[in-house]
C-alpha cells in the first residue's frame, strides 16, 4: 500500500489537513486518513465553547488584541512569531468552515454570532450552542467526501513510523477489523492524533485519548517540547470528569464555594470567572486546600459550584443545550435549577512534538498539527477556544506542506528490515507476551500516579516519588494479551496504548522535575515564581533508551516582553 | 440499586471470522452511583474477560462509537444508565442491520457509503467555497433552525438498526442518510437540492420508508429522520424546477 499524504489521526486537524491536502494538489495526491477509530469518533467532537477569531473590527476587536490576550495567557512561553500568524490565518478559516455548512449560531441580522471566553478582552469565541467540536468534526468529515483522493483508513492502529535518514518513508499498522500487519508507504506523513489526557483517571478526554501519537515521533527522533505543561480546566464535571464548557461562565454562570461566597473576587478581581484555566484551576484547588469546598460522599472528591442560574433558563437552553442535556443525564440536575459539582480537570496537553510555523518537525517528510504538536502558541498555559482554532490554522499548514512535498519526492520503497523487526516487537513480545499483571490494573494505577503527583499544583518530592513509582510499574509483566482473536482485538490494541502512556507520563515527570519554577499550568509548590532568567526556554525531550533526554530551546520574542500576568 | 450491588450483565459473544455461534457470557458487576451499560461492559471487559470487542471512545454521548442493542433496542451504550432499565438483568449484543466484526463490533462500511451518496456538503454552482474567503454567507437564526435539528446527527447508526425497512430491503439508503440529504437541502447556504432528490427518488430511496417512525424514537441527540423523509417526500413530489440561488456573502472583512 502506498500513498503521497498519510495522516494519521482523523479529528479536526487531521481532517482539515486531509481536505487541504486534497485541494492544492488538486487531485493530484493520494491522501490516507488512518485513525484508530472511525472517522468522526475523534475526541474533537467533544470540544464544546468555541473557536477563536477576530471577526469584528468595527465592534472594536483587533488582531493585536488576540495575540497579546494569547500570548499572556501562555504565560509568555509561547513563540510569538507562531501566534502572530495563527491569530492572522483565523478569521479565513472561520469563514472557510461557514462556506462549507458550518451552523455557527447567529446574530438576529445573520452574522456569526461570538461570545465571552476565558483570558480575552474582547468576546472572540466564535460557537455554535456548545457544540462546536462536534460540528467542526461533522462540517470537516461531510466536506472530505468531496474528495476522490481522500480515503479513509478506519480503525486501523499505527504501531510505528519508518523513518531512514532522518526522512519519513512510511509506516506500520493494524488493520483493527482484520487484524492484519500492514507496511504503508508514504512520501509525507502528518501527525494528528490529539491529546494524551488519559495519562489522567479524572480528565474530560474520551478513552482512546491516549498518547501513541506522541511516541510513534519520539521513537522515531523527533523531541517532544514542553509536556510538564498540562492544562486541567476549571470545570470537570465530578465524578466522571465530563466537560462543562467554559462557555457557561463567558455567558455569566458563576463559581461558589461552601460559603456561598463568590470566590473569584480575591483571586482575579477584574476577570473573576473569566480569568485564564490555570489561574482558575489554582483558586478552586485552593479554596479546596483551605477546607472552603464541598465533599462527595460516594466518591471522595471535593469540589466547588458552577452555578448557571445567573444565565437564565432561555439562554441556558438556547446557547448551552448540550451540557444541560449531559447535566441532567449523568448527573441527575438541571443547571436551569441547581447548581453543577466540578473541580479541576485534564483537559489539554500544552506540549507534543516539536512543530515549526509550517507544522514542520525536524524529520524531513514529518508534520504534527493539533494537540499533537507543539508550535508553540500555547506555550505554559492554552487560552480556551484556541485549541480548536489551531487545529484549523495549522492542520491545513500542514496538508498544504506535505502535499506540495510528497509530489516532488520519487517513490522508495520500504527496506524489509524495520519492517520484519516491527513485527516481531508486536506479535513475539506482546501478543503472545507473557505476564502475570492485569495491564488495566497498571493502566489504572500509572494514572493515579499522575493524578496525585502532577496535578494542578506539584512539588520536586512528589514528582521524584511519582516517577519512581512509575518506573518500577512499567517493569511490572503487563506486556501479555489474553484475546488472542484477530478480529478487533482491542485488548492487543488497550496493551500497545499502554505502553505510549508509560513512555509520555515519563516525559511529564521528567521535565516538571527538572523545572524549578512555576509557570503558568505548572505550578510548583516548592518553587513558586515564574523564573524567567532561568526558565523562559521549551523543554525538549528526546528519545533516550533509559528515560528521556532532555534539552532546552529559546522561545522566540518579537515585541511582547514578559510582563507580571494580573486577570 | 445500591452500591456493590450485582449487576447481572449477559454479553454476546460471536466471531464470524471463526464461525463461532452466538453466546451470552454472564457477569456479575458490582454497580456504582452514575454506571452506565458502558460502564458495566468495560468492568466485565478489564476485571473478568479481556477478549470482548467493543467500539467505545468519548463516553458521552457525542462521539456514536457504543451503539448495541440493550435489552432489545438500540441504544449508546454510555447514555444508558443502569437505573433507567427495568430489567434487573442487562443483554447486549451487536446492532441490527449491520454486518457483524465481532461480538458487540458492527461494519459501518456500507452505513457510510449510503451517507456518502447523498452529497452530504454544501454544493453551490459559484465557486466562492475554493477562494480564501473573507466573509460569511448571511444566515438568520430562523434559517438555521430550519436544519439544526438534522445536524445534531452522530452517525451512531441507532436509527438504521431500529428501522424495520432495512431488515426488508438492507439496499434501502436509510433513515440516517434520508436525515441528512434534508439537512443540507434545508440549509440557506446550499443550491444542490435537485442533486440530492434525485439521487434519493428510486425504489431504494425516499419511497421504501413505511413511516414506522421508529428511527426517531430511538435517536440519542433528538434527530427526527422521519420527519425529514416526509419532507423530502412533499419536495420529491413538488420538484421545484430550477435550483434555489443560495444565500448571499456579507460584506467583506475590514482588518487591521
Amino acid at each position: 500500500m502506498a500513498f503521497d499524504v498519510v495522516i494519521v489521526g482523523s479529528g479536526i486537524a487531521g481532517l482539515r489537513a486531509a481536505i487541504e491536502a486534497a485541494q492544492v494538489s488538486n487531485g493530484n495526491a493520494s491522501v490516507a486518513v488512518i485513525t484508530k477509530v472511525q472517522a468522526m469518533r475523534s475526541h474533537s467532537v467533544s470540544a464544546e465553547g468555541g473557536t477563536a477569531a477576530v471577526l469584528y473590527p468595527d465592534k472594536g476587536d483587533t488582531l493585536e488584541s488576540h495575540i497579546y490576550d494569547t500570548i499572556k495567557g501562555s504565560d509568555f512561553l509561547a513563540d510569538q512569531d507562531a501566534v502572530e500568524f495563527f491569530v492572522r490565518a483565523m478569521p479565513a478559516e472561520i469563514y472557510r468552515l461557514e462556506h462549507w455548512g458550518m451552523p455557527w449560531s447567529r446574530t438576529e441580522d445573520g452574522r456569526i454570532a461570538q461570545r465571552n471566553f476565558g483570558g480575552y478582552n474582547f468576546p472572540r469565541a466564535t460557537f455554535a450552542a456548545d457544540r462546536v467540536g462536534f460540528f467542526e468534526m461533522q462540517t470537516l468529515y461531510d466536506t472530505s467526501r468531496k474528495f476522490d483522493n481522500i480515503q479513509f483508513l478506519q480503525e486501523w492502529f499505527v504501531t510505528s513510523l519508518i523513518v531512514e535518514h532522518d526522512t519519513f518513508r512510511g509506516l506500520t499498522a493494524i488493520d483493527m477489523k482484520t487484524g492484519g500487519f500492514h507496511a504503508i508507504e508514504a512520501k509525507a506523513g502528518i501527525i494528528a492524533t490529539g491529546g494524551g489526557g488519559r495519562l489522567y483517571r479524572f480528565a474530560t478526554f474520551g478513552y482512546s485519548s491516549t498518547p501513541e501519537g506522541l511516541s510513534l515521533a519520539y521513537h522515531a527522533g523527533a523531541p517532544i517540547m514542553d509536556m510538564e505543561f498540562v492544562q486541567f480546566h476549571p470545570t470537570g464535571l465530578i465524578p466522571s470528569g465530563i466537560l462543562i464548557t467554559e462557555g457557561a461562565r463567558g455567558d455569566g454562570a458563576i463559581l461558589v464555594n461552601k460559603q456561598n461566597e463568590r470566590f473569584m473576587k480575591k483571586y482575579a478581581p477584574q476577570k473573576l470567572e473569566l480569568a485564564s484555566r490555570d489561574v482558575v484551576s489554582r483558586a478552586i484547588m485552593t479554596e479546596i486546600k483551605e477546607g472552603r469546598g464541598f465533599k462527595d460522599e460516594i466518591s471522595g472528591m471535593d469540589y466547588v459550584l458552577l452555578d448557571l442560574r445567573p444565565i437564565g433558563a432561555d439562554k441556558i437552553k438556547s446557547n448551552l443545550s448540550g451540557i444541560r442535556e449531559i447535566a441532567i443525564k449523568f448527573k441527575g440536575i438541571d443547571p436551569i435549577d441547581e447548581p453543577l459539582p466540578v473541580r479541576p480537570v485534564c483537559h489539554y496537553t500544552m506540549g507534543g512534538i516539536r512543530t515549526n510555523i509550517k507544522a514542520e518537525t525536524p524529520l524531513a517528510g514529518l508534520w504534527s498539527a493539533g494537540e499533537s504538536a507543539c508550535v508553540s502558541i500555547n506555550g505554559a498555559n492554552r487560552l480556551g477556544a484556541n485549541s480548536t482554532a489551531e487545529c484549523l490554522v495549522f492542520g491545513a499548514q500542514s496538508g498544504s506542506g506535505a502535499a506540495a512535498y510528497a509530489l516532488k519526492q520519487s517513490t522508495h520503497s520500504l527496506g524489509t528490515q524495520m519492517v520484519q523487526k516491527e513485527e516481531k516487537r508486536l506479535y513475539d513480545d506482546i501478543l503472545h507476551g507473557r505476564g502475570s499483571e492485569n495491564p488495566y490494573e497498571v493502566r489504572d494505577k500509572l494514572q493515579t500516579i499522575m493524578d496525585t503527583h502532577a496535578y494542578v499544583y506539584r512539588d520536586g518530592v512528589g514528582m521524584t516519588e511519582g516517577l519512581k513509582t512509575l518506573r518500577n510499574l512499567h517493569k511490572t509483566s503487563f506486556r501479555h494479551v489474553d484475546d488472542q482473536a484477530n478480529e478487533y482485538n482491542s485488548n492487543f490494541i488497550n496493551v500497545l496504548e499502554l505502553e505510549a502512556m508509560f513512555e509520555i507520563a515519563e516525559i511529564v515527570l521528567s521535565g516538571g522535575i527538572a523545572r524549578t519554577e512555576s509557570r503558568g499550568a505548572h505550578s510548583r509548590t516548592d518553587y513558586p515564581q515564574r523564573d524567567d532568567a532561568n526558565w523562559l526556554k521549551h523543554t525538549l525531550a528526546y528519545f533516550g533508551g533509559e528515560g528521556p533526554r532532555l534539552e532546552y530551546a529559546p522561545v522566540t520574542i518579537t515585541k511582547y516582553q514578559p510582563a507580571e500576568r494580573h486577570y | 440499586m445500591r452500591i456493590g450491588e450485582a449487576v447481572n450483565l449477559k454479553v454476546a459473544r460471536e466471531n464470524p471470522a471463526t464461525k463461532t455461534r452466538r453466546t451470552y457470557q454472564e457477569f456479575a458487576v458490582p454497580y456504582e452511583t452514575g454506571m452506565t451499560v458502558l460502564n458495566a461492559v468495560l468492568y466485565a471487559k478489564e476485571h473478568f474477560d479481556h477478549s470482548i470487542a467493543i467500539r467505545y471512545s468519548c463516553r458521552m454521548a457525542s462521539c456514536g462509537s457504543c451503539g448495541m442493542t440493550i435489552n432489545g433496542l438500540p441504544r449508546l451504550a454510555c447514555y444508558t444508565q443502569i437505573t433507567e432499565l427495568p430489567n434487573s438483568t442487562i443483554t447486549v449484543g451487536p446492532l441490527d442491520h449491520y454486518p457483524l466484526v465481532r461480538d458487540l463490533v458492527t461494519n459501518f462500511g456500507g452505513f457510510f457509503d449510503k451517507h456518502k451518496s447523498v452529497a452530504p456538503f454544501i454544493l453551490r454552482t459559484d465557486s466562492c467555497q475554493d477562494t480564501n474567503p473573507t466573509s460569511e454567507f448571511a444566515q438568520t437564526p430562523q434559517e438555521l433552525d430550519e436544519f439544526l435539528q438534522f445536524s445534531y446527527c452522530i452517525k451512531c447508526g441507532l436509527c438504521n438498526a431500529a428501522c424495520p425497512t432495512m431488515s426488508n430491503d438492507p439496499r434501502f439508503i436509510g433513515p440516517q442518510a434520508l436525515g441528512q440529504a434534508y439537512r443540507y437541502i434545508a440549509d440557506s447556504r446550499d443550491e444542490g437540492a435537485i442533486q440530492r432528490l434525485t439521487a434519493i427518488d428510486g425504489e431504494h430511496g425516499v419511497w421504501r420508508c413505511h413511516f414506522a417512525g421508529s428511527c426517531s424514537f430511538v435517536c440519542p441527540k433528538g434527530v427526527d429522520p422521519a420527519l425529514a423523509i416526509q419532507k423530502l417526500r412533499r419536495l420529491t413530489m413538488i420538484k421545484p424546477g430550477a435550483p434555489r440561488k443560495g444565500a448571499k456573502l456579507e460584506p467583506p472583512l475590514d482588518i487591521q
